[in-house]
């Protein structure tokens, strides 16, 4: 029983400029219009799917039901150069990966 | 300056606990602390792409015994999730942590500063640890921040308060007494210089009466039980300042400096604070059955205040005596054991606390790798009980037992180390003394009583400290009369 949405979900172009600063995304104006335009659409899905009566269901917050824990065992790291490899600014001297400095 | 009088503070703490697992939490790298820069990662706790995390299953079973002890209902299902921000110690960019529905909820710890009181909980949950930051001591550090993720995915249970707590003397009790709890239980080392241990305080003051809180802030690294109540006495001054002079407080976080004991505003560039958690799809709920919660219950100790009261109730041990008894579930262990083999609780207790702590002390040595085991202690404390050997004479022998491993009973033997109660033997000790020091003698007839003290102080030393004090005293009191 899927009803459609009583309400079109509003999404502004405000929410999409808060969404792609926490995302640390810039964005042209064509790209603000354009993900204004399809966020909107997957909201207006998701809102359909809400529609569905699920009172008395039980949520699932995931597929696998039953216990996947692994025991307390120690297993080989990757050796340094190989974590370091792919790091666009390593200081392999140091064994340290270095980012632009993140406080004032 | 103000009137703190008419200001009550309300602070709540939000205690972050690394659990003593070998493994971190969703991956199988080592948690040893002081290892080279990052040498205990790999993909998953590196963030790369396409790894997945695995649940550690010690990791759980300690935060659920941390939970049990704390008296929090441990849920049957909780969820683990995203915390979504950037910040380069996060190179997932996001945490996995529990938010909606946590591990545990509830619970609470007596404290005894402000009069006695519960101080509640509201919950402890799961999360994983961050990388370390090092933002000085390189030469472009003023452009760079460098990074170490041997910390990333080290198993933590963050444990937060209720608003509860109303001085930083409370605050600072409670700490102490949190992290006895959990060393005693064996799930967190309790070491706050390595950072094993965290706190962060929820501070805001507000006129005495009121019943609304006040702005608050947070104040962050105040790492140990000194920290604590520095740091907070310092933000609730400044707080009541601030309103003093008609400001305001700023809700913000602030980081406590121990070198210039201040807080500062502390401002990075990450300021966007959404955290836009959702259910981590990569791990399923976590569900924690009664038979897992049963398991779990039967590897708790007896915990240090139950301890505590049955030392008091069963052994008649004084209220001291029991505290110092139950620092540690080895050192009451240890006692326990002594007092049962010497069927002499008081004495076990006078040992253990006096000798056998001061020489662990001395060689900064723990109870766990002492040489002398319970029942030879228990041995020492028969020998005096039975008057076999002076209370001094034992110290002596303790150090020798300590040092050898030979039993008291051995060390007596050999070393002719029994008392003297032979009074044939004693009398010629006592009449050797009374010829050798007849001034002394003249003095005690003159009726210089105190000179008493010195000649029996003779005849020990005579003996070698082997006379029984007791027959020492008749004989020469007898000798001096005649």
């Amino acid at each position: 029983m899927i009803a459609s949405p009583a309400v079109a979900p509003t999404l502004t172009s405000a929410d999409v400029e808060r969404i792609a600063a926490l995302a640390h995304l810039e964005l042209t104006a064509e790209e603000k219009a354009l993900f204004t335009r399809q966020l909107a659409d997957i909201l207006a899905y998701a809102e359909q799917v809400q529609a569905v009566d699920t009172s008395g269901v039980p949520a699932t917050a995931h597929v696998l039901a039953e216990r996947t824990e692994r025991e307390d065992e120690l297993q080989p790291s990757l050796p340094r150069e190989e974590a370091l490899a792919n790091a666009p600014d390593p200081a392999p001297e140091a064994g340290l990966f270095r980012v632009p400095r993140v406080i004032t | 300056m103000n009137d703190r009088a008419q200001y009550e503070p309300v602070i709540g703490l939000e205690i972050h606990a690394q659990l003593r697992t070998r493994t971190k939490v969703f991956c199988g790298c080592g948690t040893a602390f002081g290892a080279p820069p990052n040498t205990q990662v790999c993909p998953v706790c590196l963030g790369l792409p396409g790894a997945l995390p695995v649940l550690n299953r010690q990791a759980v079973d300690y935060a659920i015994k941390a939970a049990i002890a704390l008296g929090c209902d441990v849920q049957p299902q909780s969820i683990f999730a995203r915390k979504n921000y950037f910040y380069p110690d996060l190179p997932k960019g996001y945490q996995i942590s529990q938010y909606e529905r946590p591990l545990a909820l509830g619970g609470g710890l007596e404290i005894s500063a402000g009069g006695g009181k519960r101080v509640g909980l509201t919950r402890i949950h799961m999360e994983e640890d961050a990388g370390k930051s090092l933002h000085e001591g390189f030469p472009d550090s003023d452009r760079r921040t460098y990074l170490d993720y041997n910390r990333s995915g080290v198993p933590l249970i963050e444990i937060v308060t209720e608003p509860d707590l109303r001085s930083a003397a409370e605050a600072s009790e409670f700490f102490a007494r949190l992290r006895d709890i959990l060393v005693w239980l064996g799930v967190n080392d309790g070491n706050m210089e390595e950072g094993s241990l965290r706190c962060d305080a929820n501070v805001s003051v507000r006129p005495v009466g009121q019943r609304a809180f006040g702005t608050k802030t947070e104040v962050k690294n105040v790492n140990s039980f000194r920290y604590v109540q520095k740091a907070l006495e310092y933000e609730i001054d400044r707080q009541i300042d601030l309103l003093e002079r008609g400001g305001r407080v700023v809700q913000e976080t602030r980081l406590w400096d121990s070198a210039s004991g201040r807080t500062s505003s502390m401002r990075t560039k990450e300021e966007a604070h959404d955290y836009r958690y959702f259910p981590e799809p990569d791990l399923p709920p976590l569900m924690v059955d009664a038979g897992r919660l049963d398991a779990v219950r039967a590897t708790m100790p007896e915990l240090p205040e139950a301890r505590r009261r049955r030392f008091v109730a069963a052994y008649g041990l004084p209220e001291y005596d029991a505290g110092v008894l139950t620092q540690s579930p080895a050192l009451a262990d240890y006692f326990e054991r002594v007092a049962v083999a010497a069927g002499n609780p008081k004495a076990a207790s006078n040992w253990v606390m006096g000798e056998l702590l001061r020489v662990l002390n001395e060689r900064g040595a723990g109870i766990e790798g002492v040489p002398l085991p319970p029942a030879a202690l228990a041995g020492l404390i028969r020998l005096v009980d039975a008057g076999t050997v002076s209370s001094s004479i034992a110290k002596d022998v303790f150090a020798r037992m300590y040092e050898s491993g030979r039993s008291a009973e051995a060390i007596v033997a050999a070393e002719g180390l029994a008392q003297i109660d032979d009074e044939t033997a004693l009398l010629a000790i006592v009449r050797d003394v009374v010829a050798k020091h007849q001034d002394a003698v003249a003095q005690y007839r003159a009726g210089k009583q105190a000179t008493f003290g010195f000649l029996v102080g003779q005849v020990m030393k005579g003996s070698g400290g082997k006379a029984n004090p007791k027959l020492a005293n008749q004989l020469l009191r007898r000798e001096l009369g005649a």
